[in-house]
């Protein structure tokens, strides 16, 4: 069990750590601290530290705290890695992994229906990259397998989870504004 | 699909890339600027017939969707011709045959959005490094057969790493697939298995070691042997079956 100065603990742990580290998995290891206050403790560290920090900063993604270059600075690292950012994803990608996303969990032919086109190929793409994974069979004739995202899939996209995507509705409002503004 | 400007009707359109018939009918609706829960089928269903001509004409192949979304169009367009029935109009079923069109429509509209911002995060969050960034995550892997596209790496990996024991000759040599299958099958008849850098020790010329892979494809196609690699990159198991 550990003790003494929570936060420097805390920022020590995030520096040396590359995932996102979740309240609950720290919660056993800090003595009279439950996984909320742990949450606390780090969303404090969170604004002194970020407030303070130019080049770093400590983000929420995926259930977790974890510190990341600040995205200005990503000329900089890319030249200095000589590498790129990894492959975006492709349109027909992305707008399958968003049907997933909302609708989750949620099978192909139900995917193929709203996007209105044929293919399993990107659904392949995504299980490989394992922005999603399948969820059993929907109990209907075929049983056909169910898909939803990851953790991967919020750590791809910055999301702490998945209430953070706007709902539906919202892309309502936003359309509606967009057409209005025409 | 291609991009390619056309003259029609006395405006340009430009051809995009449509992700399925969806997109396409969005593209037109937008386009014209028409409202979406008031389409004019008839017009549409021509101009989107129009597309899947052109697209013929470039030699696209119109995936089987289209052909249903064309379908749906041209039905629609002949039951609003239709005169209505007022018997069903008493039990409220003449509902406007566009109905569940344009929903579909509105769905993907919504979804395209929701894809878009996906994007926008995706950029935001591919200019970020975790700590100890730029090392590429162990993944692990099974043994997985491997595809044409691995083998000609572990082909080209090999050759590299064998360079200097690659004699290269002037003469004009004569090795024929049939040669190299022969030699092959007769190896396979001695010894079920082996790897496909055995070939790169014999110190043979870099014609004779592209008719083995040839071969060794072929043989694979037909189904004499199976190959196989624990990694990409790795050397090629050779198993009879």
């Amino acid at each position: 069990m550990l003790e003494g100065d929570r936060k420097n603990q805390l920022l020590a742990i995030l520096f040396a750590t590359r995932e996102p580290v979740t309240p609950e998995e720290l919660a056993p290891l800090f003595e009279g601290c439950d996984a909320r206050q742990i949450d606390a403790i780090a969303r404090e560290l969170m604004d002194e530290f970020n407030r303070l920090q130019g080049a770093v900063e400590i983000r929420k993604v995926a259930g977790g705290f974890r510190m990341t270059t600040r995205p200005e600075h990503h000329e900089a690292i890319g030249a200095y890695l000589k590498t790129r950012p990894s492959a975006k994803l492709s349109q027909a990608a992305l707008e399958t992994l968003a049907v997933i996303a909302y609708r989750q969990p949620i099978t192909l032919p139900e995917i193929m229906d709203i996007r209105g086109v044929k293919g399993t190929s990107t659904i392949k793409t995504l299980l490989e990259k394992k922005l999603i994974e399948t969820r059993g069979r929907k109990r209907v004739v075929g049983r056909p397998i169910l898909y939803g995202t990851t953790r991967q899939f919020l750590m791809h996209f910055g999301l702490q989870d998945l209430t953070e995507l706007p709902t539906i509705e919202e892309f309502e409002e936003i359309l509606a504004q967009a057409e209005t503004g025409l | 699909m291609l991009a390619e400007p056309i003259e029609q009707e006395g405006y340009r359109v430009q051809l995009e890339v449509f992700e399925g018939p969806l997109d396409l009918l969005l593209f037109l609706i937008k386009q014209q600027e028409i409202d979406i829960y008031d389409i004019p089928v008839a017009r549409i269903t021509d101009q989107y017939l129009q597309y899947l001509d052109l697209m013929q004409g470039l030699n696209i192949a119109i995936a089987g969707e289209y052909l249903v979304t064309a379908a749906t169009l041209i039905y629609i367009k002949s039951k609003m011709l239709l005169p209505q029935d007022p018997a069903a109009e008493l039990e409220g079923e003449n509902a406007d045959p566009r109905r569940e069109l344009v929903e579909q429509l509105l769905e993907h509209e919504r979804f395209k959005k929701a894809a878009a911002l996906l994007h926008d995060r995706e950029v935001v969050e591919l200019s970020v490094w975790p700590r100890g960034g730029g090392e590429f995550e162990e993944e692990e892997r099974e043994t997985v057969s491997a595809g044409v596209f691995d083998l000609v790496q572990a082909f080209h990996a090999m050759i590299e790493r064998f360079k200097d024991q690659i004699i290269f000759t002037v003469d004009p040599e004569m090795v024929t697939l049939e040669q190299k299958l022969v030699e092959i099958r007769r190896l396979l008849s001695l010894q079920k298995e082996f790897l496909f850098s055995f070939f790169f020790q014999q110190r043979i010329s870099r014609l004779h070691l592209m008719m083995t892979f040839v071969a060794l494809l072929e043989l694979a196609k037909s189904g004499e042997l199976r190959l196989s690699q624990k990694q990409s990159f790795e050397d090629i198991r050779i198993v009879a079956c």
